[in-house]
């Protein structure tokens, strides 16, 4: 038995009415933001506005949140979690634990598992686990083709059926435009949204970090951005062909922005994230051979970077993802080339995003948006939103709080992230799951 | 008789050698004077000297080498270390051993020096984080060979004197070669003119940020060169369609008194071995008498005593 956590507690709604009052209430999705107050009852945002204040709503508890932000929880898209198979890394419940400590409240699962989600059984276990043990809601992504092979398509509509939130093929793209093609096109059937990793295998073949001086120097073998656009091109000629919704799950730099924009300006149905790595690193940051920085896509140049943040300043990258990826000592304390790739982010993923916007780069709205309204509006849930009825997946914000990462201190149960003593401005300071508290800072 | 009562004392700041990059000119100068001293002292009938008595060092080789494995081995016996090697082949790391393991379990048999060569970029830097000695890196994977680069530089300037104003030319498989990326960073620290010659391919991309001129002629890379280097040849290049085949690449690439006369006429010719005869040069210009080949080896030793024996000034004396 698992007695890290009070089993299905978490998801079970407080029996008073909680009032938060004199908050800074921020709606991405509507632009909202005022200040005022937000009834959370049954499990769901009852009532907000300026006339909740402490003791209008009789017999509630109140919560003085001093001015500070109550926002949507944030919802992850991309959360690599141990279970099953690699408990060691992270089970749902640490990953979960980790997701609360940084103000997110949805996680999507992905299906890079021992053995892989690409069953209907495999979905089932994971929602169960969840609900018995993880902290915030959990969306499992299910493989969209057997075993991640690329090779065959697998049951997208009994998966979906059962639970799976949209289809991925995990760390890899499918290299077979044929099956790529097959894979649009049924899921279209379904309104099932592909999320599809960009690298053309044999281009990206024994490539270990960005291609560039910065490899040259270090003698490590370069992966071309151009494994990532010859991808994303393809794959937008498919959607062209199919009509299937499409999503890029990680681009990482400018040429690719270019692409998405050009789609975009056609009306297809693509999206795109980014992960909060590709937009506070670059690949100068490796330095010496740090195996913490290795990830998939590689980090990239600082000209890269900024395109990712203007992307998402101007709203063509539509979500940004922690790209959390839990791995331990026996991973990464291994020569570079050799050593796994992926970095945690979940505890670190707000504090990281709000860099952008202190730096006045990213309006805080957009920020937001990217980080809870929009993956919600792509994946169907009726989260990531400050309206009446909406689940009371919240998080009350110190934008300014400042604080320092410490790796030790980190929930998750590996702790390979890459802002080790990064001074961070603005954090989580409660995070609310159905309207539960199932954080508080300090 | 020792070396060190011969040579002026070098101010070598650094526990270890990792990389040429991070040297100063005086230090990389320091170490090729000291060089020449060991250099003076391997021709004499007695060749060795109690510097390193009672020293241990271990020559570490996850990748096979003979002759890079064999002149550590000497330098340290020359100098009067007890010297052990160890060579462990790539599937008994795969076994489950991490190089960290490997780095620990050495460390606590207390040597004072290891010499390692690995596979990978940066695994040498990773396990001098982890031992107590001095670690001296002998290759890692297309990183760094420092030794390479001084012994090279030593026997440039036996035979040209200088380095400011020389052009050096080095032709072959730059992008996988440790031995090019040390070369360039020596020998630009050193104030010579590097260029490197090679098939867009074998170039690596943007090693004109590196301080190079490239070419991809043999005829414009090497013309007016004070020095032709020569890198050897992989055969798995062929394999990965890096290059379509050997005759081609001899033909375009290889050197052979042709191309040679495209350099000055007291151009010399180096390759750090070993050498793959009608490959990347024919028998006859590596045998020939602008070749220095032979003496790189010799001045192999000379320089790994010199290095020894100024990592060894920073080892703990009781």
């Amino acid at each position: 038995m698992d007695t890290e956590h009070e089993p299905e507690a978490a998801h079970r709604p407080l029996r008073k009415p909680l009032a938060l009052v004199n908050a800074r209430l921020i709606d991405p999705a509507s632009g909202l933001d005022a200040f005022g107050g937000l009834l959370i009852a049954g499990g769901t945002i009852a009532d907000l506005g300026m006339h909740i204040t402490e003791g209008s709503v009789e017999g509630a508890e109140s919560l003085d949140c001093g001015g500070r932000t109550v926002a949507p929880g944030l919802i992850d898209m991309m959360v690599f979690c141990g279970e099953p198979g690699h408990e060691h890394r992270e089970t749902l419940a640490t990953a979960s634990s980790a997701a609360a400590a940084g103000g997110v409240t949805t996680i999507c699962c992905m299906p890079n598992t021992d053995p892989v989600i690409d069953d209907v059984a495999l979905v089932d276990f994971v929602l169960r686990r969840a609900r018995d043990t993880a902290l915030v809601q959990v969306h499992p992504m299910a493989a969209m083709t057997r075993d991640l092979k690329g090779e065959e398509i697998a049951e997208l509509g009994l998966l979906r059926d059962a639970g799976a939130i949209a289809f991925t093929n995990g760390k890899s793209s499918v290299a077979n435009a044929k099956i790529m093609r097959n894979v649009l096109a049924y899921a279209k059937d379904y309104g099932a949204l592909i999320v599809h990793h960009l690298e053309d295998p044999a281009l990206a073949e024994g490539g270990v970090m960005n291609e560039g001086e910065v490899a040259t120097r270090l003698g490590l073998r370069g992966i071309p951005t151009e494994a990532e656009t010859i991808v994303l091109d393809r794959d937008i000629r498919l959607v062209e062909l199919t009509g299937g919704r499409y999503h890029a799950a990680q681009i990482s730099c400018r040429a690719s922005l270019d692409v998405i924009r050009s789609a975009k300006a056609r009306g297809l149905p693509v999206t795109c994230g980014v992960s909060i790595n590709h937009l506070t690193l670059n690949e100068n940051d490796i330095g010496p051979y740090r195996t913490f920085f290795k990830m998939m896509p590689p980090l990239r140049t600082e000209d890269d970077r900024r395109a990712m943040v203007e992307g998402v300043a101007s709203g063509d990258i539509d979500v940004i993802v922690s790209a959390h990826d839990p791995r331990g000592a026996e991973g990464k304390r291994r020569p570079f080339a050799e050593a796994n790739d992926g970095a945690v982010g979940l505890e670190t993923l707000l504090g990281a995003g709000l860099r952008l916007y202190h730096n006045g780069e990213v309006t805080l709205h957009r920020l937001l948006s990217a980080l809870s309204a929009r993956p919600a509006e792509l994946l169907g849930l009726s989260g990531g939103r400050l309206v009446k009825g909406a689940p009371a997946d919240l998080v009350l914000i110190d934008l300014e709080m400042p604080w320092t990462v410490a790796r030790e201190d980190l929930r998750s149960k590996s702790t390979n992230t890459p802002f080790d003593e990064a001074r961070f401005e603005g954090r989580a300071l409660v995070t609310f799951v159905a309207g539960r508290p199932v954080y508080h800072y300090g | 008789m020792s070396i060190a009562a011969e040579a002026p004392t070098p101010a070598f700041p650094h526990r270890h050698l990792l990389g040429i990059e991070g040297l100063t000119r005086e230090e990389i100068l320091s170490l090729l004077d000291l060089s020449e001293a060991a250099a003076a002292q391997s021709r004499q009938v007695d060749k060795k000297s109690n510097v390193l008595r009672g020293r241990t060092l271990i020559n570490l080789f996850f990748e096979a080498s003979t002759r890079t494995q064999s002149s550590f081995e000497l330098a340290g016996k020359r100098l009067g270390a007890d010297v052990m090697n160890m060579s462990i082949p790539t599937s008994s790391i795969k076994k489950g051993e991490t190089l960290i393991d490997t780095a620990v379990t050495l460390n606590a048999m207390r040597p004072d020096l290891l010499v390692v060569r690995h596979h990978a970029a940066g695994a040498v830097e990773l396990l001098s984080q982890k031992v107590d000695c001095s670690v001296i890196n002998a290759g890692d994977g297309s990183h760094e060979h420092p030794t390479q680069a001084l012994l090279d530089a030593m026997t440039i300037r036996r035979h040209k004197g200088r380095f400011e104003g020389l052009t050096v030319a080095i032709c072959g498989d730059i992008m996988h070669s440790r031995v090019a990326r040390s070369n360039i960073l020596s020998l630009n620290t050193l104030g010579a003119r590097v260029r490197v010659v090679a098939p867009s391919t074998l170039l690596g991309e943007a090693v004109d940020r590196l301080g190079v001129e490239a070419f991809t002629s043999m005829r414009d890379g090497l013309r007016n060169a004070d020095v032709v280097m020569m890198l050897r040849l992989q055969r798995e290049r062929m394999v990965s369609s890096l290059i379509p085949s050997q005759r081609e690449y001899f033909h375009f690439y290889g050197l052979d008194a042709e191309k040679l006369a495209f350099a000055k006429d007291d151009a010399i010719v180096m390759h750090p071995g070993p050498m793959n005869r009608g490959v990347e040069i024919d028998a006859q210009t590596a045998d020939g008498p602008r070749s220095v080949i032979r003496e790189q080896v010799e001045m192999g030793v000379a320089v790994r005593m010199a290095v020894l024996q100024a990592l060894a000034r920073h080892l703990p004396n009781e």
